[in-house]
């Protein structure tokens, strides 16, 4: 346990001073943890883990601003946990009022592989995004241009573009609560 | 998207956090709710005339302290509230002993005073108006509070709007000091503490409306 705290604290450290490389080992491991937690606490709903976690980790980048340096890294990212994981609860707790009927069929024929795919799909849900916020994103982060670069074949400034995939990220966040 | 891809999109060209943001942000929103809340003050409802002679007794500075630390201790709580696992500590305590501090005073107050007195003690001439002013001067503050709250990422939402509600409540009375008149131990003991409550309760009901994320 205190050896997963100093490890992570120290990638998300190194994260935090613009370390790409580090970011990508700390979210990689991340995402390990959060999968069996999200596993053990989801029990009965396993289809809810995948979204779950990628929400997750979204919230964790979104809001990564907030982690104190000094601060122990697990309470910081339980606390993130445990919030999304009862909002999801609460959400769905309505929702299953109003529908919902057939869940329990589901189970019969879930499959026990390893399923890392969502049920919504960020790629769909990016392009749903305005251009300010869905070219910053697409060349930036997952074709992995450079800011500079992405400025000039958006024809947008560098802080726009910086901008827009901060804003961007953001509202994806919001679109994955809104879908569940 | 499988959850790899999504890993790989976040951390690819990632760049600096600045970690001063926060913190700039709370001082940001307290300075400039403190400037409007004393606009008000002064533009609405008129300094104390009588502020400077006050200063000499030693009541004003009992009212100016409660008010200061209750202020300090509300705004060290939000601040605390609006981090992820991050523990209130002892502000709550501090609170608790403030105001029990000047309860006790209010009384002791009260028993030293003659039957026709204690009632102008309690009273004042302002004790009708006093709260719902205190919560008029703090709006400014309460608002600024949440909008940084909303920025951050609180996860006991109900907390981090009742937070953000007290403090600015506190802050917003000590700025109101400088037009009341009343400085006696048990009027600032029931009307000021209302006149805080208010935004308190404000925040809470707010507080799981406006700060999800």
């Amino acid at each position: 346990m205190q050896l997963i705290e100093e490890r992570l604290r120290s990638l998300m450290l190194q994260s935090l001073s613009g370390d790409a490389a580090a970011y990508r080992i700390f979210l990689d491991e991340l995402t390990t943890h959060l999968r069996s937690y999200l596993r053990r606490r989801l029990g009965g709903l396993p289809e809810e883990v995948e979204d779950l976690l990628q929400e997750l980790l979204l919230a964790v980048h979104n809001k990564r601003h907030t982690y104190g340096p000094k601060q122990p890294l697990t309470p910081w990212v339980q606390a993130i946990a445990r919030y999304k994981l009862v909002d999801l609860l609460r959400r769905r707790s309505r929702r299953d009022v109003l529908t919902d009927p057939l869940e329990e069929d589901d189970q019969v024929f879930a499959t026990a592989n390893d399923a890392t795919e969502a049920q919504y799909d960020v790629a769909k849900l990016l392009r749903g995004l305005p251009d300010r916020q869905r070219l910053p994103i697409l060349y930036v982060k997952i074709e992995g241009a450079s800011v500079t670069d992405t400025a000039i074949r958006t024809g947008m400034s560098e802080s726009a573009v910086k901008v827009g995939v901060h804003r961007g990220l953001k509202a994806l966040a919001e679109r994955i609560r809104s879908i569940q | 998207m499988k959850t790899e891809e999504l890993v790989s999109l976040l951390s690819t060209g990632t760049e600096a956090v600045d970690l001063s943001v926060p913190p700039r942000r709370w001082l940001l929103a307290l300075a400039g709710g403190a400037l409007i809340a004393f606009l008000l003050t002064a533009g609405l409802l008129k300094l104390n005339p009588a502020l400077w002679h006050e200063t000499s007794k030693p009541m004003f500075w009992v009212r100016e302290s409660y008010c200061a630390v209750l202020g300090v201790l509300g705004f060290v709580s939000a601040v605390r509230l609006a981090r992820p696992g991050f523990r209130l500590g002892l502000a709550p305590v501090g609170i608790a002993v403030a105001v029990i501090a000047m309860w006790v005073l209010a009384v002791m107050t009260l028993a030293a005073a003659s039957p026709q007195n204690q009632a102008r003690l309690i009273l004042g001439h302002t004790a009708a108006a006093c709260p719902f002013l205190i919560a008029l001067i703090a709006a400014p503050l309460l608002a600024a509070f949440l909008a940084v709250m909303r920025s951050l990422a609180p996860t006991r939402l109900r907390w981090a709007g009742a937070a953000s509600g007290f403090a600015a409540g506190s802050i917003g009375a000590l700025v109101y000091t400088l037009h009341c008149p009343e400085l006696e131990p048990p009027f600032l003991g029931i009307w000021y503490l209302i006149g805080i409550l208010i935004p308190t309760a404000i925040g809470a009901w707010l507080g799981p409306r406006l700060l999800r994320w």
